[in-house]
């Protein structure tokens, strides 16, 4: 893998490619669309004709095994007037931000200080943080759930030993939500150091001795060298991470193990995705359910915007 | 680790408080593995014990015994095997394929559909879950593995990976000597681009692989009898059974995630090395 060079920006195209269409059999003219077509095959089954169908599909009242009524955009009049749309919209928020938040500034520090040239064991601090990413999430539930239970968690033996009384995490709205962000953040901080790592080693050594020469302190460098050369790289995580966090369903789903499907009694940790999954698999309302993913999209799209202006405004300020 | 990276050079020494904070960082990210195996192999008065027991108990076992009678974790374990060997070989192959022909190939539409594949990252494909659904009740697959490899053999990210790959490391001149030697560019690919670039081949795989096995949401839709499940839809059929014993769910997911561990053990310097080169780079 050493020796791997990668930039995005394309090679020059202004020279002809080695193998050009002249003096060659039909065969050899199609070989390159038959190399390029399966992607192209799978994504349009299992990409974008879904994707587009979901529009339709929830223009529908469509049981799987009953009928299909046209019904226009009742489904959407339904999901706006549905409380139980709006808390997961809610949870699904606030799980976002309690686990975006911390994770993208413990990647910030922890690239910070593997970006030091000196550093011993450097390998196996990079292999270390990136072990969670290996872990599947069902299993980061189960074995997170496990510390954070109410009477046999080590979490809360823990706090015991301090006089905090035991903390039911899953029962409660707050706690539910920091304990699936906690699993959120475990498995994916050590990724997103990684990345922030990648884009550091970009940056010249010299710019970092200059700096120290001049005086700066390792705050002062952290603040005047590392953050403004990760911007491009940190709005990238953080709408991944957005469109991530739209799409968290094992954890809520793992951890309330009485009410999988709303994720406890009161609903109080059920994410968007599990409840699109609640009401087009527990429910069998397939319409319905395509009308939440349809809401995902439009979230997704106004992140997708709203990164791309501010995107723009950060490069315009430089 | 990487051949980009400046040389290193002295800028300061490395403080205490650095190697406090990276070495909390190891624990917290080993430390939930250390406990998934430490539950996993005691019995559930210990697990149930305040405080609870730290180092390994004994039970591995009869644990182990307790999950196979109650779901069929062992085929579980070869389904999620066979599953994310063909989608990590699939996705290493055709992405060097499509990668190949639109870095060394002229073809008419070549720029327009490469600016396709690129456009369709943009597509939350996950979102329209049920339609999937849907598509797989029509071609009969519901139940199946295919319903879980044909649809992951797609990725527009490893073309764009193998393309910028193939472009840095393949030269020009050598697909040409080789096509004026009379290869076909079936054999200029298989015999000489691919030999090349099988390192990045390698890491995409494996990043397919893992994310393969990791899976949850798909195979929890599609598959519905215990003999197709893959290892992580048993670890939740696992909690289903006996949500009241811990050491239970925690042997099953620790029988998933051992596979993985060893694997990273073997490889995962090359996933580090694949995320720093070029997973990313803004």
């Amino acid at each position: 893998m050493s020796g791997v060079t990668l930039t995005l920006v394309p090679a020059p195209s202004t020279a002809p490619p080695p193998v050009t269409r002249t003096a060659r059999g039909l065969g050899e003219r199609l070989a390159p669309y038959a190399y390029i077509a399966p992607f192209f095959v799978l994504f349009a089954v299992f990409g974008l004709f879904p994707f587009a169908f979901t529009f339709y599909v929830a223009l529908f009242d469509w049981n799987p095994i009953g009928d299909q009524v046209f019904i226009g955009v009742d489904n959407f009049t339904r999901m706006f007037g549905d409380p139980r749309f709006w808390n997961a919209a809610g949870n699904t928020v606030s799980i976002w931000f309690l686990s975006t938040v911390p994770q993208l500034l413990l990647a910030l520090l922890l690239a910070h200080v593997l970006n030091h040239a000196r550093l011993r064991f450097a390998l196996f601090f990079r292999m270390s943080v990136l072990v969670p990413y290996v872990t599947s999430v069902a299993a980061t539930a189960i074995v997170f759930a496990q510390l954070f239970d109410r009477d046999y968690g080590l979490l809360n033996w823990v706090l015991g030993l301090v006089g905090v009384e035991p903390v039911d995490f899953v029962q409660s709205t707050v706690g539910s939500h920091v304990l699936i962000a906690t699993m959120v953040v475990w498995r994916w901080f050590g990724y997103t150091t990684l990345l922030y790592l990648a884009s550091l080693q970009a940056v010249p050594r010299a710019v970092y001795e200059a700096a120290a020469i001049d005086g700066a302190g390792s705050w002062q460098r952290f603040r005047h060298i590392t953050i403004p050369s990760l911007r491009p790289v940190i709005i990238f995580t953080v709408v991944t991470s957005t469109i991530g966090g739209l799409q968290i369903f094992t954890e809520p789903l793992l951890i309330a193990t009485g009410a999988p499907l709303t994720c406890g009694a009161v609903r109080q940790c059920q994410t968007l995705t599990l409840f699109l999954y609640e009401q087009g698999f527990g429910e069998f309302e397939f319409g319905y359910g395509a009308a939440v993913g349809v809401a995902l999209f439009v979230v997704v799209v106004v992140i997708a915007a709203v990164n791309y202006l501010l995107a723009g405004r950060i490069r315009a300020d430089r | 680790m990487t051949t980009t990276a400046p040389r290193r050079r002295r800028h300061g020494r490395v403080r205490w408080w650095t190697y406090l904070l990276l070495v909390a960082a190891a624990v917290v990210c080993l430390f939930p593995l250390y406990w998934m195996f430490v539950v996993a192999t005691t019995d559930t008065a210990t697990a149930t014990r305040m405080p609870p027991a730290v180092v390994p108990g004994g039970n591995f076992l009869h644990l182990v015994g307790l999950v196979l009678e109650t779901v069929p974790f062992l085929g579980a374990l070869l389904n999620s095997l066979f599953v994310a060997t063909a989608i990590g070989v699939g996705q290493a192959v055709l992405c060097a394929l499509a990668g190949f022909a639109f870095a060394k190939l002229d073809f008419r539409g070549r720029g327009t559909l490469f600016l396709v594949v690129l456009l369709t990252m943009t597509v939350p494909t996950q979102l329209s879950v049920i339609p999937q659904y849907m598509i797989m009740s029509w071609l009969g697959w519901v139940d199946t593995l295919q319903a879980l490899v044909v649809p992951g053999l797609a990725s527009a990210f490893g073309i764009f990976w193998m393309r910028q790959h193939i472009t840095a490391t393949i030269s020009d001149e050598l697909v040409q000597a080789a096509t004026i030697d009379g290869a076909g560019t079936w054999q200029v690919f298989w015999r000489i681009v691919f030999p090349i670039v099988r390192p990045a081949a390698f890491v995409l795989g494996l990043f397919g692989f893992v994310t393969a096995w990791n899976d949850f949401l798909w195979p929890f839709i599609v598959l519905k009898t215990p003999e197709r499940y893959t290892a992580q839809i048993a670890i939740k059929a696992l909690q289903n059974s006996y949500d009241v014993d811990l050491g239970l769910a925690m042997s099953g997911s620790f029988l998933a995630t051992a596979p993985l561990v060893v694997l990273f053990v073997l490889v995962g310097r090359r996933m580090v090395a694949g995320v720093l080169d070029g997973a990313f780079k803004g």
